[in-house]
Formats: C-alpha cells, structure tokens, sequence
C-alpha cells in the first residue's frame, strides 16, 4: 500500500511544525524520516497515522483519501518511543488485545487468537515471555512486543516513532537489524523516525531529511550522503568543518588553498570538508593549508587531531590509528592540511559545486 | 516508595531521632488515640444494652438511614464527575483548563458553612427561587434533596483529586495504542484507561465517602434539623449531646469513629496493595 503525503501543513500556537510537505511512500518500502529534534518528523508520522490532524493538506492511502478518517479505521501498525504496552495486561494479552477489540463478526475464536499471538510471539523470538507482564521485560524486549502488537491487526502501513530511541547503543544495533529482516521478510509499508542518521542510512531504502518543517532532501542511503542537496544535509549527515572564504574569478579561496565555486552574486562562501577527507602532511605544497595540532583524541580505531589555522574555527582531522601511528603526530606541531574532497557553497548560488581537493 | 539507600547526611544521632520519635507518638496518643478511646468508653459507660438501645431509637435510626442515602447518592455522583474532569484534565488540553482545576477545588477552600448558605440563598423561602419552588410544591432546603446537594458540594473535589495526577503521569499513549488497534472509545476506557487507575479510583471514593457521612457544617444549615426527618448521623449527635444524653450522643458518634477506622483499615490496603503491586514490578524489572 502507498502513502501519498499532498501538502500537509501544522502549526502548534506560532510554531511551524510542518509547511506544507508533499512526499509518496512506495508499497513495501522502508522509508527514514530523518531530522533533529523539533523538525516536524514525528508531527508527519503522527499526521499519517491519524494520531494527528494536519490544518491543510491531504493524506493519502493506496489513492484513497483517508484525511478524515479516524486512526482505528486506518489499519495502522503504530510503535512508540516509549512502548506504550498496556501495563496491566500479559504478554499474551498485549499482542491479542487488537484481536479481542474487534466487532464479533469479524473477532477470531479464542483458539484463533491463541494461534496467531504464538505465531506472532515468536516471529519477534520472545513466546517464552507470553506470561510476563510489560514491566518484567528489557527495552529491547519491550519494544519488539510492541512490534508483535501492532502486525497482530494485520496492518497495511508501519509507523514506528524512534523505535530504538530509548534504548541503549548495542541493543539498538541490534534491534534496528532486526527490523530490516523483518522488512525484509515481510515487504510491510514501513516509515520510522529517527534522529540518529546511522540508524537511517543503514536501515531504510530511502531516506527523507527535514529540518523546520521541510524536506531538505529526499534519496537512497547512499545519495544523501554522497550528494547532499544542501549544507544542512552535508552537516547532519556526519561531521564536518566548515571554512570562511571569498570568491575570486570562480574560485573560493581559503589561505592558499582554493576551490571551485559556483557562480553568485556575493563572493562570500563556505567550503565543507569532512574530516576523514584531509591528509595531514609536515610538508608545504601548492594549496595546502598551515596550522598548529592543539589536541589529539583517541578514538579506538580513528584518531582525531585537531589543528588551529589561522583565520578559521579549529579544523578537526580524522586518522585511522595506523596512520596516526605512522605519521607520529604532536601536540604544538606545525602541520600541512590537504583536503582531498571538498563542497562550495554560495548562498546566493541556486546550486552549489562540487570543489573537488585543491 | 523510594528505593533510595539511607545516607548519613540525612540522619541525625541517636538521641535526635528518639526525642522526635517520642515527641511525635506522645502528640498523637493525646491528640489522636486518646479521644477515639473516649468516644468508644463513653459510649459503653452503661453498658451494650442502652448502647444498642441508643442506636435502635426511631430518631437515631432515621438518622442513620438518611446518613446512608446522602452517601449512596453522593459517592456515585461524585465518581463518575470526578473520573470526567480527570480524564478531560490529564488526556485533553483546552481552554479553560486551569479554571476547571481550580473550581473542582473550591469546595475544599471555602468553608462548608458557606456553602450550606448557598444553597439556602438559591432554594430558601426568601432565596433566588425559593418561591418558585414554593409554588410547584418542591422542597430542597429543609428536606432530604437539600442534604444531598450539601453533600454532593463538599465531595466534589475527591475523586478528581485523586486521579487528576495519576493519569497526567500515566500520559495517554497506551489509549492511543490502543485506538491505533482499532478500539473504540468506550472499549479503550474500560480495558486500558479503568485497569490503570483502579487502585486511585478506589482511594480516591473511599475518602469521598468518609466524607460524605461525616460532613456537619454544610448539612447542618441546610437541614433544618427535623428530628427523625432531615437529620443526618453528626447533627443528631450534636442534638443529643446539648440534650445532656451522653450515651446516644456516643453511641452515635461511635457509629462514625467505626467508619473512620474501616475507612483507615481499607485505606491501608489499599496503599499496601498498590505497593505491593510496584513491588513486584520493581522486583522483577530487568535492566537493558
């Protein structure tokens, strides 16, 4: 089933959550809303699954308009943050409980509920727990009840808010691979929020990236972060150091280092760099940029120096720890930058350039 | 209650801890203990036969049974307004919230006599309709639905009170799952919402009608004091005891002070149910 979201705005008081957002989720694709907090990603989720009502706009399920309707006719699958099991209830009680709510013409037998809710239980690996109440569980078992509750309705769409979100590290990794699995096996429409760009680039088939009630951008995994459409996609999406330069006949200049700039009208501009896209040297060349190592930080397996240059915010650089250990770096050393990958940005340029190393 | 361990910073010496210890048992046994024990001892001063004579008497009878009847009708009133406004209050926002807040308080800061004079002022033979109700035969002041009213007025806050916290704690997302499952609204109330705050609820009626039975100030203005008619248990203990009969005025205080303590006893369960509950979830949380 697709979802097609057609201009679909909410404000709360002076606040713009969503402004006006158009976006279609395929049939059987997991899609990521990815974003910082307070950019509107779980308002669109809500707005979908009919938790929420938009002030304008329409949502659309498989071409029909399901604006209107009330979220238990939608045949949603919802998961929360926070689980939201019902407390008071099994295990067992939990996952059946959409099945006991059903009118009686359509509500299974007993013996029916029983089946389904093992069948469920241990698609998700946890029927040992059937008798356990909400509270006796871990989070991540939690959450992956959660789960069995909301495909126990047989729904048509999955919404899952920050399914992971208040689970810890290992588990989440753990957890979010899990769920592509699931995907994998079961082609639901999926949407799931998250913060945590890790977790969206690795688990959904397309990412979509807000910021102030916006869609920023829209693409596979490795399209967000290989072409980010704009700076704020470049800078969520992993670290980055930024660069004051001026333009000068096409080229953005940073010390004696320069880049290829689009055209604008103003000769401001910034140039991103990632920090794993610049080799240090002790030697000077042609565009390098000169800076003093001010702290190395240990990170398992990277290393991070950070180099003060002049005229700039510290630049951070990322080493593998073998090359670290190679090049032996000091703290007080005068070092070479070269970026080997970089990104011009204009603000008045409708686009903005690759401007490649050097 | 808090699993926090105990720190040396928050706990005095020994001698501290036995003076304030012994201080605060000694006030209670004069202040607390000693006039329960008085109530019950002058009630049986001449024995279990005039006790029982005392309560078997036509007046106090009435007045027991028009003790019952105000609660019987107070205490359900009260739970279904209290469990709407606390449901309105912790799952929905809207104007006039804090106004609703406030009000559901009122009849705890303002005192009963007051309210019992509103009602006069609203139904009494000189009050805003009084002589309407004159006309069309209807008593309210002077009669049972009078005490009713005093009494629904000086419960309203329990119920509310109660569970007002509990469910802005408990937020609303296991009703929105719920729904999300496709139940309907009535069925998200009772198999999600009720489940959840039944032990609050349960508190929360249980002082409501220790309330109601014990409420003096605001029935008293509106009763009239009619013996054997609009007499509630407190004012026919009153009565007796300015009429010098010491034994029926004890005995019908007893009758009260014997409600106190069942509500205590239920109390006491009922907080040691909800802990035990907690308990056992604690115990058997595991972390990860």
């Amino acid at each position: 089933m697709s979802i097609e979201i057609r201009n679909i705005a909410k404000r709360f008081g002076n606040f713009t959550a969503l402004d006006h957002i158009n976006l279609e989720v395929k049939t059987g694709e997991l899609l990521a809303l990815l974003g910082p907090s307070g950019c509107g990603k779980t308002t669109l989720l809500r707005i979908i699954a009919g938790l929420e009502a938009p002030d304008d706009g329409q949502i659309l399920f498989h071409g029909e308009d399901t604006t209107e309707k009330h979220v238990r006719e939608r045949n949603v699958g919802f998961v929360f943050q926070h689980y939201a099991l019902f407390r008071h209830m099994t295990v067992f009680e939990n996952v059946a409980f959409g099945l006991r709510v059903r009118p009686k013409e359509t509500r299974p037998s007993d013996a029916e509920i029983k089946r389904k809710v093992h069948e469920l239980l241990n698609l998700v690996q946890l029927d040992w727990l059937a008798d356990r109440y909400p509270a006796q569980l871990s989070g991540g078992q939690r959450q992956r009840i959660a789960l069995a509750r909301a495909l126990a309705v047989e729904p048509k769409v999955l919404l899952l808010d920050e399914p992971f979100g208040a689970l810890d590290t290992k588990v989440r990794k753990e957890l979010r691979r899990w769920l592509r699995r699931l995907h994998d096996e079961m082609h639901i429409t999926s949407v799931f929020v998250t913060h945590d760009q890790e977790e969206a680039l690795e688990v959904a088939d397309r990412v979509v990236v807000m910021n102030k009630g916006k869609i920023e951008q829209l693409g596979s995994p490795s399209d967000v972060y290989d072409k980010p459409a704009t700076p704020f996609v470049y800078q969520f999406l992993g670290d980055v150091n930024l660069f004051q330069s001026r333009v000068h006949e096409g080229w953005a200049h940073v010390g004696d280092a320069r880049f290829a700039a689009p055209q604008g009208q103003t000769d401001q501009a910034v140039v991103y760099v990632r920090p794993h896209e610049i080799d240090v040297s002790r030697e000077g060349g042609a565009g390098a940029l000169s800076g003093v190592i001010s702290h190395v930080r240990l990170l398992g397996a990277t290393v991070r120096l950070e180099v003060d240059v002049a005229g700039q915010d510290a630049v951070e650089v990322e080493l593998t720890r073998e090359r670290y250990l190679q090049g032996d770096w000091k703290v007080a050393e005068t070092v070479y930058l070269l970026p080997r990958e970089a990104r011009v940005y204009v603000p008045s340029a409708a686009e903005w350039t690759d401007g490649g190393g050097i | 209650m808090a699993q926090t361990p105990r720190s040396i910073a928050t706990t005095e010496s020994r001698p501290v801890r036995w003076a304030l210890t012994t201080l605060a048992l000694l006030f209670i046994a004069l202040f607390l203990l000693l006039p329960l024990v008085s109530v019950f001892t002058e009630a049986l001063r001449k024995g279990f036969g005039l006790y029982f004579e005392a309560l078997k008497e036509p007046d106090a009878w009435s007045a027991i049974k028009l003790t019952l009847i105000a609660a019987l009708i107070a205490v359900p009133l009260n739970l279904s307004f209290g469990l709407a406004a606390a449901w309105a209050i912790a799952k929905f926002d809207f104007k006039g919230k804090s106004i609703l807040i406030t009000l559901i308080d009122l009849p705890f800061s303002v005192s009963p006599v007051v309210a019992g004079l509103i009602y006069m002022l609203m139904f009494g033979t000189q009050g805003w309709i009084g002589p309407w109700l004159n006309d069309h035969d209807i008593k309210i002041v002077f009669a049972i639905p009078g005490i009713v009213l005093a009494t629904v007025f000086v419960t309203v806050p329990f119920v509310a009170r109660e569970l007002i916290p509990l469910m802005e704690a408990q937020g609303s997302e296991e009703e929105q799952a719920a729904l999300s499952l496709g139940a309907s609204g009535w069925q998200t109330f009772y198999r999600v919402t009720l489940p959840n705050i039944k032990w609050g609820l349960l508190y929360g009626v249980i002082l409501a009608n220790a309330r109601a039975m014990g409420e003096f100030g605001a029935v008293s203005v509106v009763s009239g004091h009619i013996r054997g008619q609009t007499n509630t248990i407190p004012l026919h203990v009153e009565i007796l005891y300015n009429e010098y009969n010491f034994v029926g005025a004890f005995a019908c205080a007893s009758i009260l002070a014997l409600l106190a303590l069942v509500t205590l006893g239920v109390k006491s369960w009922v907080e040691w149910r909800t802990e035990q509950l907690a308990a056992r979830d604690r115990a058997n949380a595991v972390d990860g």
